[in-house]
């Protein structure tokens, strides 16, 4: 007799199709995870992008800093700069295919 | 004794080959696309590494093949921020945009904003903004073609407009989207080919002469006599009286042999040729301040003489951070895509290649200060790539890197001005030329024609900017109006119609008021190539770069704007939400999918 008072256990996929309080919770958590990761990644790259002329100012003496003839601020903007932004990227479409896939399980179950 | 001249030959054979290619490797998708969705956006069955080198070769344009050179040799280490800012900018496309915008469906920017919105207000002002954009983005194209055949033949300026307008009208007209995609994935590998061999060679030569330093501490001098055409009339700065030889108009006075250039301004008119001893400083257009060694690698010194160098770093690296995702020619690209996932990956190949290619670009500006920087008397800087093998190599290795530099730029015309002529070609067909004519395919080659006319004939006025400066400027417009559209549309439910029109006119109507004011306006003030922005003062840096000040106001009016009309947000937003950040292969109601068009 228990069991007619809960309500019937019905799939997430069916509760974001018919847009309940609880398909809403699946989606604005889904959202939430992806943009915040998306916001930190774009901040920690801008801080470090724009951090940097700033460091020559302060530190002038870092802009005649060479190495294998190329100077520091030339080296760092011209090539080091790359790799970094293609780790962060990598880094950001792992993460985002994993919380699609933990969403995807999560909601799927039945 | 070194001049400006080249044998003619190579270039137009370097040239004609390209085009042939361009061509050819175009038939070759034309007998696969045969529908309308074909055309538009290839059917959607392109692979990320495809589609990658694809993006990558319509992004790739003048303004990265010649300009960021040319911008070096003048203004130094701070000019690698564009390139940095160019790549940076896909990266707040993934975090973003890439993947919601693909599973929106949308094939452009308007069908966006219709799906998001369920408004054709907003859809309209968002193709106005395709087409606006789209337009400012042509403009340098077809300049710098006619600039680089100009550098390497000598032809008039409107020849290599009119070829690279003629060769994507062909191109465009009759394959549409899939052709250009294999077009433009191989000239991206044509690209990065024709901007990184030259560079191992050109570096042997240099290390053979004794590794000259660029940032050695003098201002920029010639090695040897050289010659100098002025093509247009320029105002020069002279710190140092330099005795040289000329032919033509000094300071409205006929000159026929030696002449001592006094300290001062001197004004040399179009048509002159000025010889400039061995060993002798360079004088410098007007609005560039010659740089010594230090000034010009050290970041923020201000070389080149442009005022406010942090504010203007600063905007410039926004504009370009948020405005690559408002290009409407990469954005097109990314429906080709089969579903969100493959979106994401695309992009991070995009920035791999990217970085690949623009890691060899500066090298250019560097050697052009040793071996060309007679070009910052003419202030034609632009041409320094095209110029450097035949100052720094002997024959015949001069003639075949010239060859393949010639190769690159084109492709980089043909490019991106197909790229964008598809977009804005697009736009105008479906959103502006509907209903007038029977079919779509006719609708969509009219619109092309459209879209490559206006830009060249544009061109034929001499606007005085430089490449990546009135690219810089369409970037700027692109984050006033796409950007907030794109990041508050996938991520904010409240965002209403109200709000978006709002922020789509006041972003567009500042920050393109700001970029006519500077090429209109700015240019008055100076004479040369270098000139976007050199009006003086706050203003004109404000002016010349003003990301900083609208990119902020449009996301502020848009989010305001939509919080006074919160009653009015779209009933079906919740199903749009599902539709654009739930993975594909899970079944959900999405709401209805979109007709083709």
């Amino acid at each position: 007799m228990a069991a007619a008072t809960r309500p019937p256990n019905r799939p997430p996929t069916r509760e974001i199709d018919e847009q309940t309080d609880i398909g809403e919770v699946y989606m604005r958590s889904l959202l939430r995870a992806q943009l915040r990761r998306g916001l930190t990644v774009l901040a920690v790259v801008a801080l470090f992008l724009a951090a940097l002329p700033l460091l020559f100012t302060v530190e002038p003496r870092l802009a005649s800093v060479r190495i294998l003839t190329v100077p520091l601020p030339w080296l760092l903007l011209g090539v080091t700069i790359y790799p970094l932004l293609l780790a962060a990227s990598w880094w950001l479409v792992r993460a985002a295919e994993r919380t699609e896939r933990d969403f995807a399980e999560l909601v799927e179950r039945n | 004794m070194v001049s400006t001249d080249t044998a003619a030959w190579p270039a137009v054979l370097s040239v004609i080959l390209v085009a042939v290619a361009t061509l050819g490797v175009g038939a070759v998708g034309l007998r696969l696309s045969r529908t309308t969705s074909d055309f538009y956006v290839a059917s959607r069955m392109i692979g990320p590494r495809w589609n990658a080198s694809a993006i990558c070769g319509e992004y790739l344009s003048a303004a990265s093949f010649l300009g960021v050179a040319g911008l070096v040799l003048t203004f130094g280490v701070d000019i690698l921020w564009y390139p940095v800012g160019y790549t940076a900018g896909y990266l707040v496309l993934l975090a973003l945009v890439a993947a919601p915008l693909r599973r929106s469906g949308a094939y452009t920017l308007p069908d966006f904003a219709e799906i998001r919105l369920a408004s054709r207000t907003v859809r309209r002002l968002a193709s106005m903004l395709v087409v606006g954009i789209g337009w400012l983005y042509l403009l340098p194209q077809f300049q710098g073609a006619g600039l680089a055949l100009r550098t390497v033949t000598g032809a008039p300026r409107w020849v290599g407009a009119l070829v690279v307008g003629v060769v994507v009208m062909l191109n465009v007209v009759a394959g549409g989207m899939r052709s250009v995609t294999f077009v433009q994935a191989f000239q991206f590998w044509l690209k990065l080919t024709a901007i990184a061999v030259p560079v191992l060679i050109l570096a042997v030569a240099w290390q053979s002469d004794g590794a000259p330093d660029p940032s050695r501490p003098q201002p920029p001098t010639v090695r040897e006599a050289t010659t100098v055409r002025v093509p247009d009339t320029v105002r020069l700065r002279v710190d140092e009286a330099v005795p040289v030889t000329m032919r033509g108009t000094l300071d409205g006075v006929r000159v026929d042999g030696p002449v001592v250039l006094e300290t001062g301004r001197r004004v040399v008119e179009g048509g002159s040729e000025v010889t400039l001893p061995a060993g002798s400083v360079v004088p410098h257009v007007e609005s560039v301040r010659a740089a010594d060694g230090a000034t010009w690698s050290q970041p923020l010194a201000g070389a080149g003489g442009r005022d406010h160098p942090t504010y203007r770093l600063y905007s410039l690296l926004l504009a370009l951070f948020f405005g690559t995702m408002g290009l409407p020619h990469v954005l097109v690209r990314f429906y080709t895509n089969p579903d969100g996932r493959a979106a994401r990956r695309t992009t991070l190949v995009v920035i791999g290649l990217l970085g690949a290619f623009y890691v060899f670009t500066p090298f250019y500006g560097a050697m052009g200060r040793i071996y060309a920087p007679d070009l910052l008397l003419t202030g034609r800087t632009d041409a320094v790539v095209l110029l450097l093998p035949s100052r720094m190599l002997p024959e015949p290795w001069a003639t075949g890197v010239s060859m393949l530099l010639v190769a690159g730029a084109f492709a980089a015309f043909l490019s991106t001005s197909s790229g964008l002529t598809v977009s804005v070609a697009g736009v105008l067909s479906q959103d502006l030329l509907r209903g007038r004519l029977r079919s779509t395919v006719r609708g969509f080659r009219l619109g092309a024609v459209l879209a490559v006319a206006v830009p060249i004939v544009l061109s034929f006025a001499t606007l005085r900017t430089s490449l990546a400066d009135t690219v810089g400027l369409a970037f700027a417009v692109a984050a006033s109006t796409f950007c907030p559209l794109l990041v508050l549309g996938i991520w904010w439910r409240g965002l209403t119609k109200a709000g978006a029109v709002a922020g789509l006119v006041v972003g567009g109507s500042l920050a393109s008021g700001a970029v006519l004011w500077t090429i209109v306006f700015g240019a008055r003030f100076t004479d040369a190539a270098t000139s976007v922005g050199s009006s003086p003062g706050l203003l004109g840096a404000l002016l010349a770069q003003p990301a900083a000040w609208t990119v902020p106001t449009a996301f502020a009016v848009m989010v305001g704007v939509s919080l006074l009309t919160r009653r009015s947000v779209p009933k079906s937003v919740g199903r749009t939400m599902v539709r654009l950040h739930t993975p594909e292969r899970l079944v959900l109601d999405r709401g209805p999918s979109r007709r083709e068009p």
